[in-house]
């Protein structure tokens, strides 16, 4: 189980809340299990969400394992220049 | 990914070094090729017709006049460019501007395209094309656009992020916020409260180079493009989608580029120029003018931040919050929001919290200028930070220190702090013979901070060995800061051999598999970890051969210093095998030797920076000029040492031209006054000092060099530090940038009459 914080818009796709609990192994069914449980989380999966990792911003490494106990945010994915 | 991105700590031999760039000769004697220097048999000239009017609808387009004159060979219109976006609302803003669909939404948005056997008669059947426009009111700056009464700019836009649901749509497309504790508890807690208000103007990304493509479709759905770009695979998959066609038989090549800063990430006249040629059945070259560049492509955020920072007379910050609203041009973007992101993350701070407002105005479509949306925010907290130093009593430099993150610190977006480096850089600053040089009359001198994020991504790399031993490396990132050069360091370093055996290219779609653009500081990042893992595996194969070449296990050959080493007593009187020696014997051993790399790199690293400034002011004239110019950053490890000192370099000088010259300028009529680079003025060498630059090298752990991106981070803290130099030198705190002499005079005026 591993705890996750959700930044500010995206609370609204889980019904308001801004942590969530979620039994994941790691990122790709972190996202798998929100999407189940909350629908409005698939198009925002689609256009892209990063992960940080006890501080390490992951965008595209969906097999990386999520520590227990440790610190999952999400946060939207940036454009760079 | 089978590869282990961990940092090490090793000793380098090739990896620090200042080799000359293997594009160099080529780019100095005119032989390189950037986008408008490719041709093609046949080829057609390609010009694209533009809206005069800030906001119209489009009600017809007649080009019937246009297809009969003699010469011209295709007209195309939005008709031609049909919706295959399927919901993708991101791709469709890119397809509308491109090409308007219903309304015109800037000066310059394109209406219309001409392909002709010449540009004289391409320029005579823009002429004949008759646009029938119903001119809407317009709105520009990005606090009007906010306004009940502002015109609206698209009636399906309803702000997202509101705790209610809108009713009405608005100019507002989204409302974010970030941050943590409780910052109205923070503000009580603070002795002293600094508050202001700032604004900063759109600027270009100022490429020399303009947008430029050759393109050609040909009957059977193969189609060519050759253009200058940051990501010739994202431009082949925009392409490619706009237009209906298969992204494996649409072969992208990237030309040389002549800066890009975020300008060249996403596609403009590309699907036109395909389009053009589809139509036309003959290649189709397009470059864009410098007024198109201007008036139709690239600019970042024009934006209003209010910032409210407060502190106990210890220098503690208590509370920290900004409001920002950025302007996104007449399409969504999250531009405020990145800004939001940004706008404090060099703190510690319990009590903080940004709102990112994305504003819709009648102004091209933004798009990322590098480090995007953090320099104007860096600018509005860096400002109130020095303010707030001052009125405390506290050396700028100290109060830095005191309230700087660190390991373990709550980011104001929201995560926690791993290893980074703000503290290492307050430490070099404050250390720096520049922060206790003299200073004369009317001169003044600033510091500031700055943070960027830095990505990786997807990245594959090709590494073969030829049978002379020498090296070549195809990799997918666009090299626009030397990454060849870095990237043949790093596949020197891995195999044993010397730079000069290796020779890196930039390969076309068709030749690798995918690769993200280059953007967000990740090329070196990203590739160099490719290079890495495709040497290994080319050295697993060097090895393997060896074995054979001295029939023995390969568990008993090692590779050290670019030679296999038969180990073990009962292999001692073999000597090493070098690679050009096992190379040789390819033919013989198996075939040919390569190695191959395809990864997602992620864990980039966090940025930060610290810049110096001294600026002298003429009180009289408002003029100004930088004396002097200190860089202070956290490389990770610097792969080719001159190209990150370019790097901080030219990010400093970007920085000096926004602060102090840069303006997009609109008149009543809703249309850009200063398109050209004699009125849009951009530094050039006489009126920029020589820019110092200190590299510190805080390993990234994510990095098996311990490398961190670099490219982008530079130009965050410019505009505060030159802002802080301005208002030391003339005793008046600055808000508006650019500060140009009127807005210099002004404020000064200002404050003579209190």
């Amino acid at each position: 189980m591993v705890a996750v914080t959700l930044w500010g818009s995206l609370g609204a796709a889980a019904g308001g809340q801004s942590k969530l609990d979620i039994e994941a192994k790691d990122i790709r069914e972190l996202f798998r299990k929100l999407a189940e449980q909350y629908p409005a989380f698939e198009p925002l999966i689609d256009r892209g969400i990063a992960v940080a990792i006890d501080g390490t911003i992951y965008r595209d490494t969906w097999s990386k394992e999520l520590p227990e106990g440790s610190e999952i945010f999400l946060l939207p994915r940036l454009a760079g220049g | 990914m089978n590869f282990d991105p961990r940092y090490s700590g090793r000793n380098f031999s090739s990896v620090g070094t200042r080799p000359i760039r293997p594009d160099g000769v080529d780019k100095v004697t005119g032989r390189a090729r950037y986008g408008a220097d490719f041709n093609m048999a046949g080829q057609l000239v390609g010009r694209i017709l533009r809206s005069p009017h800030a906001h119209a609808v489009i009600k017809k387009i007649d080009t019937s006049k246009a297809e009969k004159l003699a010469g011209v060979k295709a007209v195309i219109t939005a008709a031609d460019l049909p919706d295959l976006t399927e919901g993708d609302a991101a791709m469709y803003d890119i397809l509308d501007n491109c090409m308007a669909r219903k309304k015109a939404l800037y000066d310059g948005h394109a209406v219309a395209a001409v392909a002709a056997i010449d540009a004289r008669i391409a320029r005579q059947a823009l002429k004949l094309i008759e646009v029938d426009y119903e001119v809407l009111p317009h709105v520009t700056d990005v606090d009007e656009a906010m306004k009940h009464h502002a015109p609206l700019i698209n009636d399906a836009i309803f702000t997202e992020g509101l705790e209610e649901k809108p009713v009405k749509p608005s100019n507002v497309c989204k409302r974010t916020q970030y941050g943590h504790g409780d910052v109205h508890q923070g503000f009580a807690e603070a002795d002293t409260i600094v508050e202001r208000s700032f604004k900063t103007e759109q600027t270009h990304q100022g490429y020399i180079e303009p947008h430029a493509c050759v393109a050609s479709v040909n009957p059977d759905g193969t189609a060519d493009l050759w253009v200058c770009t940051q990501g010739h695979f994202v431009y082949r998959q925009h392409c490619a989608q706009l237009l209906g066609l298969e992204a494996s038989k649409l072969r992208v090549t990237s030309s040389e580029i002549g800066g890009g800063f975020g300008g060249k990430t996403h596609v403009w006249a590309e699907p036109v120029a395909l389009a053009l040629s589809r139509k036309a059945g003959r290649p189709v070259k397009l470059v864009m003018t410098r007024d198109e560049v201007f008036r139709a492509s690239g600019p970042t955020s024009a934006t209003s931040i209010d910032v409210k920072i407060g502190a106990r007379k210890d220098g503690t910050i208590t509370a920290a919050e900004a409001t920002l609203r950025y302007s996104c041009g007449p399409y969504a973007g999250m531009w405020a929001e990145i800004g939001a992101m940004t706008a404090f993350a060099c703190y510690k701070l319990e009590n903080v919290k940004t709102v990112g407002y994305e504003v819709l105005v009648n102004r091209p479509k933004t798009a990322a200028y590098r480090a995007p949306s953090a320099p104007m925010a860096a600018f509005a907290v860096e400002s109130a930070v020095d303010e707030l130093a001052k009125e405390i009593g506290m050396d700028p430099v100290d109060f830095r220190i005191k309230n700087a993150a660190q390991e373990g610190t709550r980011a104001s977006y929201g995560p926690v702090y791993g290893p980074i480096g703000i503290g290492p850089t307050l430490e070099a600053v404050k250390n720096h013979p520049h922060m206790k040089a003299p200073l004369g009359p009317n001169q003044g001198r600033g510091m500031a901070c700055g943070f960027w994020f830095n990505f990786g991504g997807q990245t594959c790399t090709d590494l073969n060995i030829g049978m002379d031993g020498s090296v070549s490396l195809a990799v997918g990132t666009v090299d626009v800061g030397g990454s060849r050069a870095s990237l043949s360091l790093v596949a020197a370093e891995e195999l044993g051999i010397d730079y000069s055996h290796v020779k890196a290219i930039v390969a076309d779609t068709s030749s690798l598999g995918y690769n993200d653009m280059t953007d967000g500081s990740r090329s070196t990042f990203s590739s160099s970890m490719a290079t890495i893992s495709a040497a290994r595996n080319a050295v697993k194969i060097l090895r393997e051969r060896a074995a054979q070449m001295w029939d023995i296990s390969v568990d008993d050959v090692a590779w050290e210093n670019g030679h296999a080493v038969a180990k073990g007593e009962k292999h001692g009187n073999l000597g090493k095998l070098s690679l050009k020696e096992i190379a040789a014997q390819s033919g013989k051993t198996g075939g040919p030797i390569a190695g191959h790399s395809e990864l997602v790199a992620d864990g980039a690293g966090v940025s930060f920076a610290t810049h110096i400034c001294d600026i002298e002011v003429d009180p009289d004239t408002g003029s100004t000029r930088v004396l002097r110019y200190t860089v202070v950053q956290d490389a990770g490890k610097a792969v080719h040492p001159t190209y990150v000192e370019g790097q901080y370099q030219g990010g400093a000088a970007q920085g000096i031209g926004w602060a102090l010259n840069e303006e997009y300028i609109y008149g009543k009529d809703g249309r850009l006054q200063n398109p050209g680079f004699l009125d849009y003025r951009i530094p050039v060498c006489s009126d920029l000092p020589m820019i110092d630059t200190q590299i510190l090298e805080i390993p990234n752990p994510n990095h098996p060099y311990g490398v961190r991106g670099v490219g982008e981070t530079s130009i965050v803290p410019p505009l505060a530090a030159i802002a802080n130099a301005v208002s030391n030198a003339v005793g008046v705190r600055m808000t508006h940038i650019p500060m140009s002499p009127p807005r210099i005079l002004a404020a000064l005026e200002a404050e003579r009459e209190g």
